[in-house]
């Protein structure tokens, strides 16, 4: 393809991100922040920073990502024992008592969907940087999935929520949310935020540059 | 509608054309959904959250589930959890839970029919803009049909050592979800700023 594509950016417009309108760029005012005139939000032609501000939050997360899967997510107190578990001591509770479905949904959610969304977005964000043209649909579709399946790894936190609210039995048996929850919580709500900073449109504008 | 429209995910501007019932209009060169046709979306999303507001209410009021273990029974509430988090010094998971279970679908709820009721009789509310964005952005952090699939985990995860007991509330908040869920689907922000744009 050696015509130049019809985007926003090349016509000088910005599509605001909030109300999908698309604004002309007013020359004059440049340098001074940019308002949408329908709807009021702050407009960017890209969303600003998106390569730094992803890279800083896939890289905390990654960071996190470890000792929510080493420290325990909750500590079952029955008749004065103490039994601490982690993420993956659950998975294999549930393998073991023969309840698979339930095994492969923890497993999804709490570790294969937080691991693939960071690979997801470092290969996003590096392809992005060396300006690739491979297969840029595939990498949009990639990122479509990527932030929609996000909210799903919440479903560990919900399920300690609720069993610290049923399993308060006193002495006969409690249950207490560990530490391993708090980092698995910051995982997967900085992995949505990095999703959120990263900007698809960049995919596309490496190919532009290089069709020139 | 507006005349010209560009793909979120790629910039490729398109002309916007009128769509067959429940049609859906793709971006030509990433794929991504640019807009959908959606029918009665302003008083569908009207009717979808006024059925949602009432039955959190109930959610949120009644019994959600209950342990049984031996001659105990042990109630809780749907927002019991949270309480119990926070008591164990895990404020910030607590704060989470809160707003995502609880406060950003009320916030949704009471956003959508502030901006949608006075936008059915042709009125314009005060801070319409910041208000419907923010109704958009909640999007997100609205999670209940996340904690749904918890519900059913926990569950299946002490039905050996106890007898779990569902509550009033569970049901309503079943209820809510697919409801919640429904409105979101329903509404059509191009269609709302559009009238909000004639209005003004």
């Amino acid at each position: 393809m050696k015509s130049i594509p019809f985007t926003a950016r090349n016509a000088s417009q910005i599509s605001c991100h909030s109300c999908h309108l698309l604004c002309r760029i007013n020359f004059s005012k440049i340098g001074k922040s940019l308002v949408c005139p329908r709807c009021g939000a702050t407009l960017h032609q890209r969303k600003p920073n998106s390569l730094k501000r992803t890279w800083a939050l896939v890289l905390a997360a990654a960071i996190f990502y470890i000792p929510a899967n080493l420290l325990p997510v909750t500590i079952v107190t029955s008749l004065g024992k103490d039994q601490a578990d982690t993420i993956m001591s659950g998975v294999i509770y549930f393998i073991g008592s023969g309840m698979w479905p339930i095994a492969l949904v923890i497993f999804v959610a709490s570790i294969m969907v937080p691991m693939l969304k960071l690979i997801i977005l470092i290969v996003l964000l590096i392809t992005v940087q060396r300006k690739s043209a491979w297969r840029p649909k595939d990498r949009t579709r990639l990122y479509r999935i990527t932030e929609a399946v996000g909210r799903w790894s919440m479903v560990d936190i919900y399920v300690v929520t609720i069993l610290v609210a049923l399993v308060n039995l006193g002495n006969l048996a409690t249950i207490k949310a560990g530490p391993g929850a708090g980092f698995f919580a910051a995982v997967v709500v900085i992995t949505i935020f990095a999703a959120m900073s990263f900007d698809p449109r960049l995919i596309w504008d490496a190919k532009e540059t290089l069709d020139e | 509608m507006d005349a010209l429209i560009a793909c979120h995910e790629c910039d490729l501007i398109h002309r916007v054309k009128p769509l067959p019932k429940k049609g859906v209009a793709n971006c030509t060169r990433c794929g991504s959904v640019l807009y959908r046709h959606k029918p009665n979306s302003l008083e569908r999303t009207l009717a979808l959250s006024l059925a949602g507001l009432v039955l959190f209410g109930l959610a949120n009021w009644f019994p959600f589930l209950a342990l049984k273990m031996g001659s105990q029974v042990h109630h809780t509430n749907l927002i019991t959890g949270i309480q119990v988090l926070y008591d164990q010094g895990m404020q910030a998971l607590a704060v989470l839970v809160l707003i995502t279970t609880v406060l950003a679908p009320l916030a949704q709820l009471l956003g959508m029919l502030y901006v949608l009721l006075p936008l059915k009789r042709d009125r314009v509310p005060p801070k319409f803009a910041p208000v419907f964005r923010l109704v958009l952005g909640l999007e997100t952090w609205s999670m209940m049909e996340v904690f749904m699939l918890g519900i059913l985990v926990s569950v299946v995860k002490l039905a050996k050592m106890a007898q779990i007991v569902p509550g009033i509330a569970i049901f309503s908040f079943f209820a809510l979800i697919v409801v919640l869920a429904a409105a979101t689907v329903s509404l059509d922000p191009h269609e709302i700023w559009h009238r909000w744009e004639k209005l003004r």
